[in-house]
């Protein structure tokens, strides 16, 4: 090692010197907005490369999960950088709700989403919608040996059997529905069961393979994962079939992913400008034309054919801004889970 | 190299608070004051993290700190990360020790490139060890396979001082032993083992603590740790109580580790007294058992390197040249580079002062600041960024997810490591030379900047190194403080992953690697060298 250290960090310092610069510069500062999302990176970002080609306004992203989010938000309140929140479920809009820090979502992209699929305030709206499904091995289970409700899963019998990701957002919207359909007690002593009964995974991706790999049975996930692998190469899911509980069990949940425009916004022009385009044609059509496999929500949108169609899934009805979310953390945390 | 050794100061110089006269008659010596006012500085910043997590657990009120501290979660992760540590440290001692002693003091053919490819594995980052295995043995989860990768990932930071110890230890201490009728068996547990304990114990604490904070490993292969947990609590909750309190039984566990590495460190004497060098021990001829021998070493390669490589290999192949987008490659590792190389010359030059001072100037107090600077670095990224995003969000939002903040929290977690290469190279410049210069004339300051910066030239680019190196492969902390938009090939690795979108993710994996291995190369070059090769 005989090459000259001094040289070598004077030319290194010079390199950080001209490569910190673009960082150092705040998003905020420039001309686009900061959208904080919680959805998958792969669709927000279609939708971002889509929304900036049709308008010019440049996006940036910051990923993260629902409540992490929400709560974050909360936290900043007035001086968040944020200009857009996108989640995956509705307890996390429902919580920066409730601490009035959402701007109104314009009337006519409002006007593009059918009531169920927004906030009764007008304050957030629906951009997109997934169906809790219980992903089985095809090769162990028989469909009469499927559970006929989540509430079954509870039973000992199942014991080792099934899993779930509950440090996820999406298992927690599912247990917030639970929580608002059937009561803390039953919450309480099904989420007792689970710690008892189910194998804990990071991610519903890895539950499904889990599935697939024949290390447990069956997992609690939502309905698009099983399309999005069979869709590349199936690998993680040849083994698995997806059951839909129907009949407005809790198990038949359908979560509504979220946006809303910030009230602390200073681009609120171009942050509902994005909220507008996301819920209309274009925004729609990526659903239902790329690769994430959930389904629309718009008046007249599409969803991808392969998928049962939403209006024969039988969901709860489930009032979005009642889901819980500080509650769901709670039991969670009680039972030990988290 | 990667030990502290413990500076013995004279006790002439224990009254360093006096202020010495600035004229150089005075026998010429740099005023300490400043350059102590400059280490509290930095010795206080280090104490953020542990004063949040205080404030916090006041904040909470003992009530709640109770039930979110005492829960059988908190029992659970406990017994978990306790057997981690103690399955995990011995078996990375039985490894590193065999194979240093193999390659440095056997004929095993090729001990060269073997001890080089025992250090390798380093610049394998760990989740991207965990990676190689989970993609090849889709079922590995719990303790055991945590144990197993993290063996494999972290054994060389032992196999390191061990090495260089085995080639600086005098054999004539060895052959006193055999002459006193010892079999060579004995003679290494009663004559070499004792010796190599200093560099066994700074060994083990650094990978005590590496297993303390890692977070990519263990969610991978689905075992959960504190780090693990908090990162759960952080995403449903954000910077909740629950967060924070498992933030505080994690430090706890850190400083509880670092009390143990004192106890068991000891205070003997390893120094030899008396005229004469060392020579360099023989090599011992091993006959048939060069087979066996030799397969350890293969054995480990195989498995630290021949895994990564193989399913790395596998992933790029059937990705093809599409996943190699330079808009999101390039542009992450462009970021990486700049956040390394910013980050470890702000570390470095964080530890300058205290590294001066320990050397130049120890005193009571000079130990106390210096082991703030320790403590930082033993503390787990997860906690750093807790503290860090929940103070800038509270009371200095002006610095709320910035490039700044992140360089912070880079800085206290590789203060440590900048203070290693530091130390070293400062302690090799003679204290005589400044003081020349200073009766030649020169001012104090101009004294270090001229003579002793330039003599510690190699030291400060080697810590640079070593901390851009944590950098560069850094998650959790980047995770939380990144500012808007920064994407590094860490976090974009881990998004990747997290999808299961292994083949994606490859590149990052691969870019990684090869950033770490010039950065590895030069902390197996410093080794040698300071081993006197």
């Amino acid at each position: 090692m005989t090459f000259s250290f001094t040289h070598l960090t004077s030319a290194l310092a010079l390199a950080a010197a001209l490569a910190v610069a673009p960082l150092t510069a705040n998003a905020a500062d420039s001309e686009g907005i900061v959208v904080y999302n919680a959805q998958h990176e792969g669709l927000t970002q279609a939708w971002a490369d889509g929304f900036t080609k049709e308008t010019g306004i440049k996006v940036t992203i910051r990923n993260g999960s629902d409540m992490q989010f929400a709560n974050q938000i909360v936290e900043e309140g007035a001086a968040s950088p944020a200009d857009v929140f996108l989640t995956e479920n509705s307890p996390g809009m429902a919580l920066v709700d409730a601490n009035k820090l959402f701007a109104p979502v314009d009337a006519d992209t409002l006007a593009q989403v059918p009531e169920t699929f927004k906030a009764a305030d007008g304050n957030w709206v629906g951009v997109a919608a997934r169906s809790t499904v219980f992903a089985y091995d095809k090769t162990k289970l028989k469909e009469s040996e499927l559970p006929k409700s989540l509430l079954d899963l509870a039973d000992p019998a199942w014991k080792g059997r099934w899993g779930a990701s509950p440090a996820g957002a999406d298992f927690q919207a599912i247990v917030s529905a639970l929580l608002e359909l059937k009561g803390e007690d039953v919450t309480k002593s099904w989420l007792k069961a689970l710690k008892a009964n189910a194998t804990p995974y990071k991610g519903n991706s890895v539950a499904m393979k889990a599935v697939n790999a024949g290390e447990i049975q069956g997992a609690v996930i939502y309905h698009y994962y099983w399309f999005g692998d069979q869709a590349k190469t199936g690998e993680n899911s040849k083994n698995v079939a997806l059951h839909y509980f129907k009949n407005q069990d809790p198990g038949a949940f359908v979560s509504i992913s979220g946006g809303g425009v910030l009230v602390s916004s200073q681009h609120k022009k171009e942050a509902q400008a994005f909220l507008k385009w996301i819920t209309g044609k274009g925004g729609q059509a990526v659903l239902r034309d790329g690769d994430s496999y959930e389904y629309a929500v718009g008046n007249g949108a599409q969803s991808n054919p392969k998928l049962v169609p939403l209006s024969e899934l039988q969901a709860p009805k489930v009032e979005p801004s009642k889901l819980n979310s500080k509650k769901v953390t709670e039991l969670m945390t009680e039972a030990g889970l988290i | 190299m990667l030990q502290k050794n413990t500076y013995a100061a004279p006790a002439s110089q224990a009254a360093a608070l006096r202020l010495p006269p600035l004229t150089a008659a005075s026998g010429g010596r740099v005023p300490h004051a400043s350059v102590i006012a400059l280490a509290s500085i930095v010795a206080l910043l280090s104490l953020v993290p542990l004063g949040f997590i205080v404030w916090v657990t006041v904040d909470t009120g003992w009530g709640e700190v109770i039930a979110l501290v005492f829960r059988s979660r908190v029992g659970e992760l406990l017994t978990n990360t306790v057997l981690l540590e103690a399955c995990t440290i011995p078996l990375c001692i039985m490894l590193a020790v065999t194979l240093a002693w193999l390659t440095e003091r056997t004929n095993i053919p090729g001990a060269r490139i073997w001890s080089w490819l025992a250090v390798a594995p380093l610049a394998v980052p760990a989740f991207v060890h965990s990676y190689a295995w989970v993609s090849l043995l889709p079922g590995m989860r719990g303790l055991w396979s945590g144990v197993l990768v993290s063996v494999l990932a972290y054994y060389p930071f032992l196999y390191l001082p061990v090495a260089a110890q085995l080639r600086r230890l005098d054999p004539a201490i060895e052959d006193a032993a055999a002459s006193l009728g010892l079999g060579p068996w004995r003679v290494f547990f009663r004559a070499i083992l004792p010796q190599l304990r200093l560099a066994i114990c700074g060994g083990s604490l650094l990978i005590g603590l590496h297993l303390l904070a890692e977070y990519g490993l263990y969610v991978m292969i689905r075992f959960d740790t504190f780090s693990t947990a908090i990162v759960d609590q952080f995403q449903s909750a954000y910077n909740s109580p629950a967060a924070n309190m498992l933030g505080g039984v994690l430090v706890f566990c850190c400083l509880l580790l670092l009390a143990i590495e004192v106890l068991v460190r000891g205070n003997e004497r390893y120094a030899r007294v008396g005229s004469g060098a060392a020579r360099p021990a023989d090599r011992r001829r091993l006959g048939w058992l060069v087979i066996p021998a030799t397969a350890l070493p293969l054995a480990a390669a195989v498995l630290t390197l021949g895994v990564p490589f193989v399913t790395l290999a596998r992933w790029l192949y059937l990705g093809g040249a599409g996943i190699w987008r330079m808009d999101t490659v390039g542009s992450a590792l462009l970021q990486t580079i700049a956040l390394a190389v910013a980050g470890g010359l702000l570390a470095t030059i964080a530890a300058a002062p205290m590294a001066w001072l320990s050397v130049r100037a120890p005193g009571r107090l000079q130990r106390i600041l210096e082991a703030c600077h320790y403590y930082v670095g033993s503390l787990p990224g997860v906690v750093v960024a807790l503290a860090l995003v929940s103070i800038t969000v509270r009371l200095v939002l002006p610095l709320y997810q910035t490039s700044a903040t992140l360089l912070l929290a880079y800085v206290l977690l590789f203060l440590p490591r900048a203070m290693v290469g530091l130390r070293a190279s400062i302690a090799q410049a003679p204290v005589e030379l400044e003081r020349a210069a200073m009766a030649l004339g020169r001012t104090p300051s101009q004294a270090v900047r001229q003579i002793t910066m330039r003599l510690a030239a190699p030291g400060f680019a080697a810590s640079v190194a070593l901390a851009a190196l944590g950098i560069t492969n850094e998650l959790t902390a980047t995770l939380m403080l990144s500012p808007n938009g920064t994407e590094t090939l860490a976090t974009k690795f881990w998004s990747l992953t997290s999808e299961i979108d292994y083949v994606s993710a490859a590149p990052y994996a691969c870019m990684m690697v090869v950033l770490s291995l010039p950065l590895t190369l030069l902390l197996y070059a410093q080794s040698k060298r300071t081993a006197g090769q």
